[in-house]
């Protein structure tokens, strides 16, 4: 076992909330059309607010900072946030489309010790890249930063959300980021908007595009491995939880509601009421997460899936409960082995391809 | 009774956690991570007291005579030696620094 999975299984054991995303803004000066948050949201926790609050976390024991949004870069505060993460030793990794990154920032972020940017590139094509952010220019903007931000030697990934307009994109954005010197991610990811609206699910790549990926060994690593029926299930498997969401990791918005994750928009608190550890240890929300296990998964514990499906919890109570399969995950795992889900046997999980799959990182 | 430090010009540096990396401390035991090159350490216990305290002015033969022979209940030399040699590594590794003079 390596030493980040060796971590993360005792904070699971512990509940401590090793990993924290916090969105500081959901205002955006892009305006993705895949994008899943409203960007007019006036209510952001002030700097005071989020200094307390990484003071909270780090005594709590969160170590792992992801600091996002919408744009992060249009806090007039941001570097003072990241200041005082870094000043409570936490590990911090930043997504941003990078369009407002200069020289002055990115020296800024390497002198800091920010450990990751990720950032978020379409296609290489601009054409296909600036119709999907609705902002002319912004990929030759991103990519100057991206080499503005390897030229002070930080750690840069590239993001590829994939959606039908740039479904056969992924191929340039790595040559780009083999050629940056940046990590390269995909994410064959549309996921329904935070108020519930499914509609943008509609721009989802369609199953023979995901096949595509799902065979390209420079993604996957090994095809055979990757796409093997699953084993027999065994009992580990069915005491095991679904995902570290609630466990070890959680999400704050930007005016403090506290989530398991980003995309599990179950409310257990918000920062501004009551004290974080308090939310974390204390709330109904958590503690129901946290005492899933998958053999309490009505359909799931069936799957012969089980084991190796990237089911998510958040997409399944985003389709109506925290128990049920994710309808996404269902095709995945059946793109994947070609074997259907017990969810897809069922009719439960009928609907198109709807979220996320596990991210699949590749070194640049 | 003090540790002999042989030559081994480690004993008298005054060790520095360095201030760009990320760390925690869970049941006694230190996570680490350097940003610059992704690298993650965990520490025993032994290893995590002499981190703690690596202020930058205390040296390294104080930190193990004040916090690591009497708690930890080891020889004063073999601790001595393995102190020096842990803190070697953490150097080369750029999250500790091993300075020649303590800080102000």
């Amino acid at each position: 076992m390596g030493i980040l999975e060796s971590i993360n299984r005792r904070a699971m054991d512990m509940a401590i909330p090793l990993s924290v995303h916090i969105d500081l803004t959901w205002r955006c000066n892009e305006r993705c059309i895949h994008c899943y948050l409203d960007h007019d949201d006036p209510d952001e926790l002030s700097l005071s607010e989020l200094r307390d609050l990484l003071d909270q976390m780090a005594d709590a024991g969160t170590m792992f900072l992801t600091l996002s949004g919408g744009e992060i870069f249009l806090r007039k505060d941001l570097f003072a946030i990241v200041e005082h993460a870094r000043l409570r030793g936490f590990d911090i990794k930043l997504k941003t489309n990078a369009v407002l990154i200069g020289e002055k920032e990115a020296a800024r972020i390497a002198e800091l010790g920010v450990h990751q940017v990720q950032i978020s590139v379409y296609s290489h094509v601009p054409q296909i890249h600036d119709a999907i952010t609705k902002a002319p220019g912004s990929l030759e903007k991103t990519v100057r930063a991206i080499g503005l931000l390897r030229a002070h030697r930080v750690h840069v990934v590239i993001a590829c959300v994939l959606m039908k307009p740039n479904a056969g994109a992924f191929e340039g954005v790595q040559k780009m980021a083999w050629d940056l010197g940046a990590e390269f991610t995909i994410d064959p990811t549309i996921t329904p908007h935070l108020n519930g609206d499914r509609s943008i699910l509609d721009l989802n790549i369609a199953r023979e595009d995901l096949r595509k990926i799902f065979e390209t060994e420079s993604l996957v690593g090994n095809v055979d491995a990757f796409t093997a029926p699953p084993g027999p299930v065994d009992e580990d498997t069915l005491d095991g939880t679904p995902c570290s969401a609630g466990h070890s990791s959680s999400y704050i918005s930007p005016h403090g509601d506290v989530y398991p994750c980003v995309q599990f928009p179950l409310t257990c608190g918000n920062v501004r009421q009551d004290r974080f550890m308090d939310i974390w240890q204390g709330s109904a929300g958590f503690g129901e997460v946290r005492a899933i296990r998958a053999r309490d998964l009505p359909v799931c514990s069936s799957c012969g899936h089980v084991g190796t499906c990237t089911r998510c919890p958040g997409l399944a109570y985003m389709e109506g409960s925290m128990y049920g399969p994710s309808s996404a995950d269902c095709e995945k795992s059946f793109v994947r082995t070609g074997i259907p889900s017990a969810g897809m046997r069922l009719g439960a999980a009928a609907r198109p391809m709807s979220g996320p799959l596990v991210q699949i990182t590749v070194a640049g | 009774m003090g540790i002999d430090p042989g030559d081994d010009p480690v004993t008298d540096s005054y060790p520095k956690r360095a201030a760009n990396v990320a760390a925690r401390v869970f049941q006694g035991e230190a996570i680490i991570m350097n940003p610059a090159d992704s690298t993650l350490f965990n520490l025993n216990e032994t290893a995590t007291a002499i981190w703690l305290a690596a202020d930058g002015k205390t040296t390294l033969r104080h930190i193990v005579e004040r916090d690591i022979v009497p708690a930890f209940d080891v020889d004063p030399e073999d601790a001595m030696r393995d102190a020096g040699e842990f803190a070697r590594s953490l150097a080369e590794h750029s999250i500790l620094t091993l300075q020649t003079e303590p800080d102000a």
